[in-house]
């Protein structure tokens, strides 16, 4: 059996997603900016997609920038409010647990004389209102919170955080990053006071090197790559009309039959928690319950450091990933398990497993019966 | 403006009767180094020197970074060609060779003209001298110096006129394939690699063993011992890599074993296991990186416990170099940064806190006798299943 549990990381690409890629790839491959018929095909690709998108958001399709998946959207994001609003201030406010797409144009804009706050987490990784609420100052022009953080699946209170933001400054703009959580909850960034918000292909089971950057009407952004003036002078370059058609056509499928979908990641996530109840060698990290995102399970491992064990696992054809993916050329500790505060030696043994519509109960299993043998195994030939 | 090569050599030139093997050697390792580079190359050896002459639009940085290569090669001349038509024509050659090469003529020279042929109708001197003052009176700025010269100006009259100023630094060393074959420890740390550089150099040809220790070492660790060793064959032609499963054994000894000695004894086993390939392929010995002191198992006392094991010799390349020597030479010979990926090899999953940096002889042999029971069985098994992996220096030529 094999097992994929690094759906965060990332995702198969659905059937119907590579179907209209193709299409769009060998029959309608004309470029959108062209004048002819040919131009015309690949055009409406990108509105069919933006159709698809805009309607599991109740937003409107002219509010969609498509991108190269979900750092570029971060970055048009941050840095294109920064340039559009410095008048306005100069301060922004982001969270300690922020993936690197947003950690790290954060410092390069600290250091263009941006100043940034950052919020801590409670142990949980949760942000407090309260600490955001005196964050925000008349000086801030943008507020930067991921929906659902990628390593320990820490569903932060998006609506209340807006809520909260546009009281003390209506002013300053609401980013999210909804990487992790865009397919897995119903999101309406209107009507929860969301301004901008970024979304990767790959992690819904559509295309690497998609995404899109929902920017609500009348939001000033600058772009951060120039050219042709595509998409509005947003975002240039030609549109990448295959990846465009086929995260349309996952998005599409994400929400369909939603209610059952997401009962079953939780389902899923409910029988691995269950399964190693008991286990003294097991620990959870952040809430696990329906608090806490369907689709993303923190184990720290007493005396197994997280590399062994993954590739222990990977043996039995069971993929799981150590901390989180994106640091795996390079074992920097983990902000987010820094942050919330974990036990030293769990730092170097905590596995990220996550799943997928795709998955089943019997891989679930099939993966518990694995970690209770090779755990034990593996903790006898532990470093001194 | 080149469209030649004057290899120059050293060493292999004092070889008395069997010089010509050697040369014939680094005329085959020239030869190899050049397959890959654009152009088609015609090598000649004559009157101890090698001559390269290249085809219209070889790439020239190409050529020069592969013979940069090639060990044997002590300097490398690129070379300006011309055909002889009369003095006046060679002096008008020179003074363009000289106005293309150097924009600044603020210097001095000597010309050096060397007459192989020996009908051109001057005498070397009388070139010397009439090439000198066709070059002063192009460019003023320029003064002769006979003794110190900042460039010296060869001419050497043969079929064709040759004119070159320049020696690029070649590696130096002798022809792989004149001395045998060595079997290098390769982790993927930043040693191994140097130290089977350091032992081709001599003209040492290698082979290679990798103990791989999944799940405990990754398939990316693997992948960068064969991308070092890829570095390493770009010196020394193709390497054939072992991939010895080690995990089973290094567990045994985990179980078996003082964990303060685990270190010194997988060492031993790694060596047994080397050596067993060595003889196998026809090694005539072993080659690591280790260097006196730098960590417990390569103290004097280690090297020695480890040694006890082999029959043949173990090269130490590095055995006197400090750390930052050793950086050194990785980053010239370009191993470096692939050696500082941070995945783990074998050495570093099992270290405990306070490894025995002085062993004793006996207590090591007392604690091998634990293992007596499964242990010539594992290294079998090992040795069995071992993956030979042929390592090219160029990606396309991987088998």
């Amino acid at each position: 059996m094999e097992a994929y549990f690094d759906n965060s990381a990332t995702t198969r690409c659905s059937q119907g997603a590579k179907d209209v890629m193709v299409r769009a790839l060998v029959e309608d491959y004309g470029n959108p900016s062209s004048l002819h018929v040919k131009g015309m095909e690949g055009e409406n690709y990108i509105r069919d997609a933006k159709a698809k998108i805009s309607k599991t958001l109740k937003a409107k399709p002219t509010e969609l920038v498509f991108t190269s998946g979900g750092t570029e959207s971060n970055n048009l994001a941050i840095l294109g409010a920064a340039m559009a609003n410095k008048r306005s201030g100069r301060h922004l406010v982001t969270t300690v647990i922020e993936h690197p797409a947003v950690s790290a144009p954060m410092k390069f804009l600290e250091e263009q004389g941006f100043s940034v706050t950052y919020l801590n987490v409670d142990k949980d990784g949760l942000i407090s209102l309260e600490d955001l609420e005196r964050a925000v100052t008349d000086e801030t022009i943008l507020v930067s919170v991921m929906y659902v953080n990628n390593e320990i699946g820490a569903a932060e209170p998006i609506a209340e955080a807006a809520q909260a933001i546009k009281k003390k400054n209506p002013g300053t703009l609401f980013h999210v990053d909804a990487i992790q959580a865009y397919g897995k909850y119903i999101i309406h960034p209107g009507k929860m006071g969301i301004d901008m918000m970024s979304v990767s292909g790959h992690k819904i089971h559509g295309p690497k090197g998609s995404g899109f950057l929902y920017v609500k009407e009348k939001t000033k952004v600058k772009p951060v790559i120039y050219g042709g003036g595509q998409q509005k002078n947003l975002r240039s370059g030609t549109e990448n009309v295959p990846g465009i058609a086929g995260l349309g056509q996952a998005a599409q499928e994400a929400y369909e039959e939603f209610a059952q979908k997401q009962a079953h990641l939780y389902q899923l996530k409910e029988a691995f928690i269950g399964g190693l109840d008991g286990e003294k060698w097991a620990h959870f990290n952040g809430r696990t319950g329906r608090d806490s995102a369907p689709h993303i399970v923190s184990l720290s491992v007493d005396g197994v450091r997280s590399e062994v064990l993954l590739h222990a696992l990977e043996d039995r054809h069971i993929y799981v990933s150590a901390g989180s993916a994106c640091a795996s050329n390079k074992p920097a500790r983990s902000a987010t398990l820094t942050a919330i505060g974990i036990r030293q030696d769990y730092l170097d043994s905590t596995v990220r497993v996550s799943f997928s519509t795709q998955n089943t109960l019997e891989e679930v299993e099939y993966c518990i019966a694995n970690l209770k043998e090779l755990v034990p195994m593996l903790g006898k030939y532990t470093r001194h | 403006m080149f469209q030649a090569f004057l290899i120059k050599y050293g060493e292999i030139g004092i070889k008395g009767k069997n010089r010509h093997l050697f040369e014939d050697a680094l005329v085959r390792q020239i030869k190899y180094a050049l397959k890959p580079v654009e152009g088609e190359f015609l090598i000649s050896k004559e009157q101890g020197r090698i001559y390269i002459e290249a085809s219209e639009g070889y790439d020239y940085d190409e050529a020069l970074e592969s013979l940069r290569h090639v060990f044997g090669i002590v300097g490398i001349c690129p070379v300006a060609l011309t055909e002889d038509e009369g003095f006046g024509k060679l002096a008008e050659d020179v003074v363009s060779y000289l106005a293309k090469r150097y924009p600044d003529k603020h210097m001095t020279f000597k010309v050096n003209t060397r007459r192989a042929r020996k009908t051109y109708p001057m005498p070397s001197m009388e070139v010397n001298a009439a090439l000198g003052e066709k070059i002063l009176g192009a460019f003023p700025e320029m003064s002769v110096d006979v003794h110190n010269p900042d460039i010296l100006v060869n001419v050497e009259i043969r079929g064709k006129i040759y004119i070159y100023s320049e020696i690029i630094p070649g590696p130096g060393g002798m022809p792989v394939g004149t001395n045998g074959k060595g079997m290098l420890l390769l982790s993927g740390g930043i040693d191994s690699p140097v130290a089977g550089y350091m032992i081709a150099k001599r003209g040492v040809k290698i082979d290679a063993v990798y103990f791989h220790a999944p799940p405990y070492t990754s398939e990316r660790a693997k992948q960068k011992v064969v991308d070092l060793a890829r570095i390493v064959a770009t010196y020394t032609g193709p390497i054939y890599l072992k991939v010895v499963n080690f995990t089973d054994i290094q567990m045994y000894i985990y179980e078996k074993c003082p964990h303060d000695e685990l270190t010194i004894i997988m060492r031993r086993y790694m060596m047994r296991i080397a050596e067993y390939f060595a003889k196998e392929t026809e090694s005539l010995g072993l080659i690591t990186g280790e260097s006196i002191g730098q960590v417990a198992s390569q103290t004097m006392q280690s090297l020695a416990s480890t040694d006890e094991v082999c029959t043949m010799p173990v090269y130490r390349p590095l055995i006197g170099f400090d750390k930052q020597e050793i950086v050194e030479l990785s980053k010239k010979i370009g191993t470096f940064e692939t050696s500082i990926l941070p995945y783990e090899d074998c050495c570093t999953i099992f270290v405990a806190k306070h490894p025995v940096t002085k062993p004793n002889l006996k207590v090591i042999r007392r604690s091998e006798t634990h293992l007596s029971e499964k242990i010539d069985e594992m290294v079998e098994t090992a040795i069995q299943t071992a993956e030979t992996i042929i390592v090219r220096g160029t990606e396309e030529g991987e088998a």
